[in-house]
């Protein structure tokens, strides 16, 4: 092989091995993306059905329940505005707490249940996950405009 | 008064380093000896002046100075001693002292072990490392000052996060740092280089030890990270590809295409300008790494927002050292010139394409972590990418990469005959391709990745076995002993590491492959069977520590009715902050841990319980570890200290010869 025929070769086979990166990360990419919603979508069906995604805002003081296998709890995620009641089996992470802020991730089900796969214990140190503080803040600014303008849709 | 001195020797360290980043580098530039000395005294005044300010800090820490904000941010009067010093390091301001701190102690050294190199060489890599602490001096006194005073003094701290109150992360913060900032010594020496315009194989041999023993650091660094994740989260992972551990994984990626890169450089004197575009690369990550977890990005893009400044900088910053060193790269690069060519089939045609391969691994990573970030900062919705993503994109990537890694070290450089090597290795790819088959057979699972992941790491440790077996059969010395010896370390420091990494994938396979987890609600004396071993909850009580109160479980675990260890896993509540910390119990072994973690008290005393088993998790971290050894290893071998002293390209080593004249 001449010296040009093996840059060519060599370029050609970078290509390829971008082409084959890029098809592997946008693939990925396409089916791993998990998107946040507030309780305020959730309630309202703006949100994917069958596949799986995050929702985030407080739990509701007082929602908390445990089924008698000591495993499987219910609670109501709310930003104010909507409450999304939650089914989780598992251990809660350390940081869960009623009046907090808590990001799930999982299904919503026919019945307008939310069955969390994942509770995310991974919040700052003020106890409020970012996605669940957009959600408040979110819902709050929403219901400003509600209550000033008669039509409101935020979509 | 201390802190103002601390403050002062930080502003003095600045003059320092503005002399250090222009009289030298100008000095080379215009042949003015004289100029180039200065670089030497300046880096070790500068040192001096640097640990100053970070005694000082420590004494603050030390003597519960709550005048001091960043002190009152981050300890409290209860915390013991070894956390307030650690906790210099446990948020942003500390970290970036610890930073500088590093970057001086490489400095120094670099002035040190610098005495056989060109002046004007030493000159610039060390007028370029004074640049960079310019930059990073500037930072700390001018929005991020460690010594800012809290006036009226707080009565007390607001403690150290309760995660960061364990000895893992008393080390983990330095040891990473001395990788992150180790990347800088090499990062130097390329743009020193580009500067200088030459660019020769002695170039690469100054530079590899640097770079290796950073690539050291920043693989212990990152396996104590894991580690912490795993033992301290009480969750029993240990890695989630979360933001925080790409920031760390991806320079080192960068670093091990670079010491591959720096390998060809230095033994055929090719792909140089490849070499300088990594070491470029590789510091630019640790840059981004280091802003990325401590600015508070992650926590939110709004972050920097609430002070702009602060994001302002870092984007300056980040834009002046990464666009600066590529317009350099781009308009000096084309001088470097072409080293020797070589076939497709060869060594340097495998190094091209695992450099390759893990530069598009890279790329995925960074994708997948600064995606999200974008999308947030534009204000289009709220994403993540997880563990599923990266999973998909790794796995393929890495698959190919890690079987070039068998061939590699056997193929002859410039050219190799891809029949000869088949021949050699057939007896490694039957053995790889048994074991991946019988061990799932004979553990009664299979899945494909198990599979693969046998085939993968037996692939390397039987091929490091044949390639071995031919290099001793070549060495002179005569008896096996003095073969061993005849071997370069830098041999030997190959085959260590690369053994490190099947064992690296090993531990990845088994604990995947095998695993066990179970959630499950205890009662007082209520047993629990997972992986064979019994676990009897035995209730809990009351402990007090320093700074925080707990709840003790006592888990006797046995196995075929024999008491292996009784474990206590707590659940603490620390005192200053309210925060609930699991602590979990680990019974460790050489083929298993134990996992044992509290989850929530339930009524009657019973507890919800995490019992985990995890074959051969150990070996995840022991792979690093013996990775890191085998840098070590690399790092002392003879030819580097004689290359002090030697300019001329070197000569393969003479076992190599013989192993190529008898392929």
């Amino acid at each position: 092989m001449t010296p040009r025929r093996k840059r060519f070769v060599l370029i050609g086979l970078g290509l390829v091995a971008l082409a084959v990166a890029s098809a592997l990360v946008l693939n990925a990419f396409q089916s791993n993306l998990v998107f946040f919603y507030t309780p305020t979508q959730a309630a309202n069906g703006d949100v994917p059905q069958g596949r799986s995604f995050r929702i985030g805002g407080m739990v509701e003081a007082g929602s908390l329940t445990r089924e008698s296998d000591g495993l499987t709890v219910h609670f109501v995620v709310t930003d104010m505005a909507k409450r999304v009641p939650v089914t989780f089996k598992g251990i809660l992470p350390d940081l869960f707490k009623e009046g907090k802020g808590v990001v799930a991730q999982g299904q919503l089900s026919a019945n307008g249940a939310f069955l969390a796969s994942e509770v995310l214990a991974k919040h700052d140190e003020n106890y409020m996950p970012p996605e669940a503080a957009d959600a408040l803040a979110k819902a709050k600014t929403v219901g400003v405009q509600s209550s000033s303008t008669l039509v409101v849709n935020p979509r | 008064m201390i802190p103002e001195i601390g403050h002062y020797a930080l502003i003095l360290a600045l003059c320092v380093a503005v002399v250090q980043g222009s009289l030298p580098i100008y000095g080379a530039a215009v042949g003015n000896s004289s100029l180039m000395a200065v670089a030497k005294p300046a880096a070790r005044g500068q040192f001096l002046l640097v640990l100053l300010a970070f005694c000082c800090l420590g004494y603050a820490f030390a003597e519960k100075d709550f005048s001091v904000l960043y002190v009152a941010a981050t300890s409290n009067s209860q915390l013991p001693l070894h956390y307030r010093l650690a906790a210099i390091w446990g948020a942003h301001e500390g970290s970036l002292l610890l930073w500088m701190f590093i970057l001086s102690i490489w400095m120094v050294a670099v002035s040190f072990f610098s005495t056989q190199l060109p002046e004007a060489m030493r000159a610039r890599i060390l007028g370029v490392m004074g640049l960079v602490s310019v930059g990073f001096l500037l930072f700390m006194l001018t929005v991020s000052n460690p010594f800012e005073r809290l006036i009226p003094a707080a009565l007390d701290g607001r403690d150290l996060n309760p995660l960061l109150q364990d000895p893992g992360m008393v080390i983990h913060p330095p040891m990473l740092y001395m990788g992150y900032v180790g990347f800088s010594v090499a990062f130097s020496f390329a743009i020193a280089a580009l500067l200088g315009g030459t660019l020769d194989a002695a170039w690469a041999r100054w530079s590899r030890p640097w770079t290796t023993v950073a690539w050291c650091f920043m693989t212990v660094g990152v396996a104590m990270g894991s580690g912490w994740a795993y033992y301290e989260l009480g969750w029993g992972g240990w890695w989630f590809w979360d933001p925080v551990e790409n920031a760390s994984f991806m320079p080192w990626l960068a670093g091990t295409a670079l010491m591959h890169s720096l390998a060809v450089t230095d033994k055929r004197g090719g792909f140089k300008a490849w070499s300088v575009l990594l070491a470029i690369m590789a510091f630019s990550l640790s840059l981004l790494g280091t802003f990325l977890v401590r600015s508070g990005v992650l926590t939110s893009v709004h972050a920097f927002a609430t002070d702009p400044k602060r994001g302002l900088f870092i984007l300056v910053f980040l834009a002046v050292v990464i666009g600066g060193s590529l317009v350099l790269f781009a308009w000096r690069a084309p001088r470097v010139g072409l080293g020797g060519g070589f076939a497709m089939i060869s060594r340097e045609g495998m190094l091209l394409a695992n450099n390759v391969l893990l530069v598009a691994a890279l790329g995925s990573v960074l994708l997948g972590t600064l995606y999200p970030l974008f999308l947030d900062a534009l204000d289009l919705g709220k994403i993540s990418v997880g563990p599923p993503y990266f999973d998909t994109v790794f796995l393929p990537l890495m698959t190919p990469a890690i079987f070039l890694m068998g061939i590699g070290p056997l193929a002859q450089w410039k050219q190799a005959s891809l029949p000869t090597l088949a021949i050699r290795l057939r007896w490694a790819f039957g053995v790889s391709l048994a074991t991946a088959v019988a061990v799932p057979w004979l553990m009664g699972q299979w899945t494909p990745l198990i599979s693969l992941g046998l085939l993968l790491a037996f692939w390397i440790l039987a091929t490091i076995l044949v390639d071995l077996r031919e290099r001793l059969l070549h060495a002179e010395g005569g008896s096996i002993g003095g073969r061993v010896v005849a071997l370069p370390r830098a041999y030997w420091g190959m085959v260590l590491a690369h053994c490190g990494v099947a064992l690296f994938i090993l531990g990845v396979t088994m604990v995947k492959g095998f695993e066990v987890e179970q959630d499950v609600r205890m009662n007082v004396g209520e047993t629990a069977t997972i992986g064979g071993y019994t676990f009897r909850f035995d209730g809990t009580q009351q402990v007090n520590g320093p700074n925080y109160v707990a709840a003790r479980g006592t888990f006797h675990v046995s196995q075929n009715g024999r008491e292996v260890t009784v474990m206590y896993p707590e659940k603490r509540r620390y005192f200053v902050q309210n925060q609930t910390m699991t602590e979990a119990a680990i019974s460790p072994g050489l083929l298993r841990d134990l996992y044992v973690s509290l989850g929530e008290p339930l009524e009657g005393g019973a507890w919800s319980v995490r019992l985990y088993h995890k074959p051969f998790i150990d070996w995840i971290w022991g792979g690093c570890l013996v990775m890191a050894l085998g840098g070590v290893l690399a790092v002392s071998d003879r030819r580097y200290r004689l290359a002090w002293r030697r300019k001329e390209a070197a000569v393969p080593a003479a076992t190599q010869m013989a192993r190529q004249t008898v392929s």
